[in-house]
């Protein structure tokens, strides 16, 4: 299946370094300490933070720094078929994993000892790149909750097909099969944070 | 995050600060260089796909199971692979039981991208009916000493337990040819995957000082260091996967080392489970040719010992192994795989409780089959229960038809037949069976173009490793 046209247009007329469609907005869920809405084309995820707050299970609580806790979930008319199991399962684990430990890296925890800080994203609409939404998602909610934090991370997924090296994949070249990968950058300081994640064919 | 956080083991200030510092002038705690893999020792059990690896003081088993499913609606075709981590609380005291933590599912999902999204076990051999019947594949990796770098070591677990997993061999029969047989090993010899190339993960460890990272972090290391990255490559140079979970940030180029490294260890390692695999295999087809009663041993003890003295032992161990495979084979000689047969090299990492042996070569063995004519040599049942009788000493020359023995690393001694002999088959050891080169050819000439055949058969499609 041919995804990137001869004249250089991809399925949905981008070029091959052209990305979504960004669209954001902060201060959806009133009741939440920080929130936001993150949308990249079709993909759409609502990220909620509640924090700095008193730790609920006390046996975590950590004497020098905050709790980072994170919950990944996609809704369940999120894709074309109705999901099964939102959360809970092993893909879905792995993913709070990864946004936690991005998150973490960038929050001042130090500052907040014997907190918990929670993150919890849910895709709305997945349509690809719904890691690196999350990600972008989690960063302005915690910003909107007034978290200090140490630097901006950002993220954005790109994949290789056809030869070409492609920007920030939509579902259908996602599962094209060809290698993918999702990274997070740290703005300001240079490195590079959140995980990559390659499947090679 | 859970309850596990209280129970885990902490490093004192001290300790932290010695690593760090012994770290940053390229000192490790446990001597090693900062690019250096702990011992990795792998080991099998007696089930075909059970594996144990450990890799310095980190231990883990894996166990390959084979099931016959419905496949996925969307494809109907293909078999599948998964794979279930459990993390045993006697690894580590944080560990506990019951669901899997986010680092048993991490892990889980490390291995499972490494092995199934880079096609390396083809799953398309495992359909038995379209739409109706595959294979599922589980891959149960037990975690049972935590020493550090668990991902590494988990995925040499499966990928040794899958190259030594055989299914069991189906085929369609019943009227209309829709009802499938599933044979017993005793009636077909089960089959081995198809695993197209090994990926092997290895994980870095970032440290709070630039640009200082070490291969393999222990324990210690792993309470200490502030990110890490575990990158899946192949033997071939082929990036599977990568996985870089939050913490510490680093430079692009730092990455792009990580992976050439990362290039240079996965051959190493895919050499040490290669050799592994088919010092097992050459094992394992040793075990079902001493299955047959009517197979026979010889000797050539005699000159065996000779060679046993040269201090080139491999050397000609691989001579004999070569010459051997000249030799008539014995017609369930085809489940050994050929591996075993083309007398490669030796493995030094596996050291199995029945004998050790070491060498590749599967003997020449000519015994007997259940398609394999026993009288056509003329088995002397004399000499059969002189060999019984004496078994515990290799059999003293008896100038018998063929050759046959088990090939055995070059130090086998007598007294390691014991441990051999079956009782069923007067199967003796002999080391180096290469010995015969002595006069029993008359037989073993005229069955010789018959094995040629047969060796020819199965050298092309026993492969899997």
């Amino acid at each position: 299946m041919e995804f990137v046209s001869p004249e250089g247009l991809r399925l949905d007329g981008r070029r091959p370094t052209e990305m979504r469609q960004l669209r954001a907005e902060i201060g959806n869920v009133a009741k939440a300490d920080g929130s936001a809405v993150f949308e990249m084309g079709n993909t759409k995820v609502i990220a909620a933070v509640y924090g700095p707050r008193e730790v609920q299970n006390k046996s975590q609580q950590m004497s020098d720094q905050a709790l980072v806790r994170c919950e990944y979930s996609m809704a369940n008319f999120s894709t074309g078929d109705r999901m099964r199991k939102p959360k809970g399962d092993r893909r879905s684990t792995e993913i709070s994993l990864v946004i936690r430990q991005t998150m973490e890296a960038c929050i001042l925890t130090h500052l907040m000892p014997r907190s918990q800080i929670d993150i919890f994203v849910q895709v709305l609409q997945a349509d690809g790149g719904t890691r690196s939404a999350c990600i972008n998602a989690a960063t302005l909610a915690l910003q909107d909750a007034g978290i200090p934090m140490r630097d901006i991370v950002t993220s954005c997924s790109a994949g290789y097909l056809n030869s070409t090296p492609l920007l920030d994949l939509n579902y259908v070249e996602d599962s094209a099969g060809g290698p993918d990968v999702t990274v997070g950058l740290r703005l300001l300081s240079c490195g590079t944070y959140g995980y990559t994640l390659g499947p090679m064919d | 995050m859970d309850t596990r956080l209280a129970n885990t083991w902490r490093l004192t200030v001290n300790e932290k600060r010695f690593i760090e510092t012994a770290l940053s002038s390229g000192i490790r705690i446990d001597g090693r260089n900062p690019f250096e893999y702990r011992k990795l020792s792998i080991k099998f059990g007696r089930e075909d796909g059970s594996s144990e690896v450990q890799l310095g003081q980190t231990h883990i088993m894996g166990f390959v199971t084979g099931q016959l499913v419905q496949p996925y609606r969307d494809r109907p075709n293909e078999g599948t692979l998964s794979i279930f981590t459990e993390f045993s609380p006697m690894a580590d005291p944080s560990f506990e039981t019951g669901r899997p933590s986010e680092s048993a599912v991490e892990l889980g999902r490390i291995v499972d991208r490494g092995l199934r999204e880079s096609r390396a076990v083809d799953t398309e051999s495992l359909c038995v009916l379209a739409g109706k019947l595959v294979w599922a594949i589980r891959i149960d990796l037990h975690i049972l000493d935590n020493g550090g770098n668990l991902v590494d070591a988990a995925n040499i677990a499966a990928l040794a337990s899958l190259l030594t997993f055989r299914r069991p061999e189906c085929s369609l029969g019943g009227e209309d040819d829709l009802e499938v047989i599933v044979h017993p090993p005793e009636e077909r010899e089960p089959l081995p995957l198809i695993i197209h190339h090994l990926p092997i993960a290895v994980t870095f460890g970032f440290f709070s000082s630039e640009s200082l990272l070490v291969i393999d972090p222990t324990h210690h290391e792993e309470a200490v260091m502030v990110g890490k990255m575990t990158a899946t490559l192949n033997a071939n140079g082929d990036v599977c996967a990568i996985q870089k979970p939050g913490g510490e940030g680093v430079l692009q180029s730092v990455i792009m080392q990580c992976l050439r490294l990362a290039s240079r260890m996965a051959s190493d390692i895919t050499k040490k489970i290669k050799d592994a695999v088919e010092t097992y295999n050459t094992e394992r087809a040793l075990r079902k040719i001493k299955r047959h009663p009517t197979s026979i041993t010889l000797d050539g003890s005699v000159n065996l010992k000779e060679k046993l003295n040269e201090p080139s032992g491999h050397n000609v161990v691989n001579e004999l192994s070569r010459k051997h495979l000249e030799k008539p084979r014995l017609a369930s000689a085809e489940n050994a795989s050929s591996p075993g047969n083309n007398g490669e090299g030796e493995s030094k990492s596996s050291n199995f409780g029945r004998s050790s042996r070491r060498d590749g070569a599967t003997s020449n063995f000519v015994g007997g089959a259940a398609s394999w004519d026993p009288y056509s040599r003329g088995v002397d049942s004399d000499f059969l229960k002189a060999s019984l009788a004496s078994r515990g000493t290799l059999t003293p020359k008896k100038k018998q038809q063929d050759p046959t023995g088990e090939r055995k690393p070059n130090e086998s001694k007598p007294e390691e037949s014991p441990g051999d002999v079956i009782p069923t088959t007067s199967a003796m050891d002999v080391s180096e069976t290469g010995v015969h080169k002595g006069g029993e050819k008359t037989l073993k000439d005229a069955v010789k173009p018959k094995h040629k055949r047969k060796k020819k058969a199965f050298s092309s499609t026993a492969d899997a490793s």
